[in-house]
């Protein structure tokens, strides 16, 4: 009897189509939402993780409708986030049918969002996701994509998120993002070690190996991934096979 | 086959709704307590917190309704913290009271251990198991809960291992629960649903 280690693909949508954002190009069609996730639900994912990359007011009804769409197609969790700033928020998007919701950029600017959150839904419902960067011995927390830096230290950010209700920490690294260097299993493992909940890492896979360091030294309880899934470059039942007979504790699917 | 889900006002009831379509079985959402008395199976979900799901349903006047259901022997099957409301009590809301329908308080996971409990587990039978027929050790389920039962008593049918051991599944006749959430769970959820609806032909 063991908790399996969780792969989790994610789906950044844009007016209601899966994307990879291509540096200086702008946005990469990579299919639709609904039938990625039937085939994420298939392969044996074991979650599914979609995000509104533009969050703008206009667009909302339209990702909203993406959530209804996509968790029609699952039969495993679904985390939904981008843009969440007020409770009624998070409740849309569990309504319409998210078992999770991710908080960023607005829980920064204002941390009791976390805490309102995990009131109505409970813990387990709320995900803080974080984008870190190297910072000399320690990381620094960013926001809004990425783009502009707090000067709040990681490790006290998840530290504080989970005092106030987070119920899992989704680690991005925004040195590794889009990199392919593999995650950055030095900061996983400096969060993980500081906080009581599960910790899903983010940034920087591509080959079967970067999971398994991430899941041995970066003791990541969940590795996200995106577009390696979306091309087909590499497939969930295989990864988990590699996982699988290298030790780690995955739920392999038939 | 009918199925009546207990709509409490909180919660993803499309999840179970959708899972509970795919075994075959027409659902309809209930909210009073001539819905749940007139029920031939039914689906208790629960997310969110013990106090508000014990005083959503008492509220509704649904405590007293669905006692009765389980003395008339309609199925019901429990999901999640719609298990744990099925006990005394729980270590989240003390001094708050459970449908006491099974013996048992609900307990925190212990501070040693990563909570929530959020991820897929397998859990281990203690004895034979309706819901479970058909499923190997092997199959994994999806949880996400930061209580549990850790006290197995003569309902619980399989446990499962986070800190402590606790009850996992829960079945006494047609009064089943499990701490997963089946809806969430792929082809072995939906097989825990298909039993459930198994025996409450």
């Amino acid at each position: 009897m063991t908790l399996a280690r969780r792969i989790i693909p994610c789906l950044d949508v844009d007016a209601g189509r899966v994307v990879k954002g291509v540096e200086f190009q702008g946005l990469r069609d990579m299919g639709d939402p609904a039938e990625l996730a039937a085939r994420y639900n298939r392969e044996g994912a074991d979650e599914l993780v979609m995000l509104d990359i533009t969050a703008t007011v206009e667009r909302r009804c339209t990702f909203l409708e993406t959530v209804r769409r996509v968790a029609s197609e699952l039969q495993i969790p679904l985390t939904a986030g981008g843009g969440i700033r007020k409770l009624e928020d998070g409740n849309a998007m569990l309504r319409a049918g998210a078992d999770k919701v991710t908080v960023n950029t607005a829980a920064v600017a204002r941390p009791e969002l976390i805490s309102e959150l995990a009131a109505q839904f409970g813990s387990q419902a709320v995900v803080l996701s974080m984008d870190v960067k190297r910072a000399g011995y320690g990381w620094g927390v960013y926001v809004r994509g990425g783009r502009d830096a707090t000067g709040i230290d990681a490790v006290a950010w998840a530290k504080e998120g989970v005092e106030r209700g987070a119920g899992e920490i989704m680690l991005t690294s925004i040195d590794r993002d889009g990199t392919c260097s593999g995650f950055d299993c030095d900061a996983t493992a400096a969060i993980a070690a500081a906080v009581t909940v599960p910790v899903i890492a983010s940034g920087g896979a591509k080959t079967f190996e970067d999971f398994l360091s991430v899941f041995e030294g970066g003791a990541a309880d969940a590795a996200l991934a995106a577009s390696i899934f979306h091309t087909e470059a590499q497939s969930i039942g295989e990864l988990k096979r590699f996982l699988a007979s290298r030790g780690v504790p995955v739920r392999v699917t038939a | 086959m009918k199925v009546s889900i207990v709509d409490y006002g909180a919660g993803n009831l499309p999840s179970v709704e959708r899972a509970l379509a795919l075994a075959g079985a027409e659902t309809e959402r209930v909210t009073t307590p001539e819905g749940v008395r007139g029920a031939q199976a039914i689906v208790l979900p629960g997310v969110g917190h013990f106090a508000a799901f014990v005083n959503g349903l008492r509220e509704r006047n649904l405590t007293e309704a669905l006692h009765d259901a389980v003395r008339a022997n309609v199925p019901l099957l429990g999901i999640c913290l719609g298990l744990q409301a099925l006990y005394e009590s729980s270590e989240e809301a003390p001094g708050e009271r459970g449908l006491g329908l099974v013996a048992g308080a609900v307990r925190a996971l212990p501070r040693e251990v990563k909570s929530p409990h959020i991820g897929w587990n397998q859990v281990r039978r203690s004895r034979d198991s309706l819901l479970l027929r058909g499923l190997g050790n092997d199959a994994y389920f999806y949880f996400a809960h930061s209580y549990a039962t850790p006290e197995a008593n003569s309902a619980t049918a399989a446990v499962c291992d986070h800190g402590f051991g606790f009850t996992a599944v829960m079945e006494r006749e047609r009064l089943m629960g499990v701490q997963f959430h089946p809806e969430k769970s792929g082809a072995a959820g939906a097989r825990v649903i298909e039993n459930f609806l198994e025996t409450a032909r």
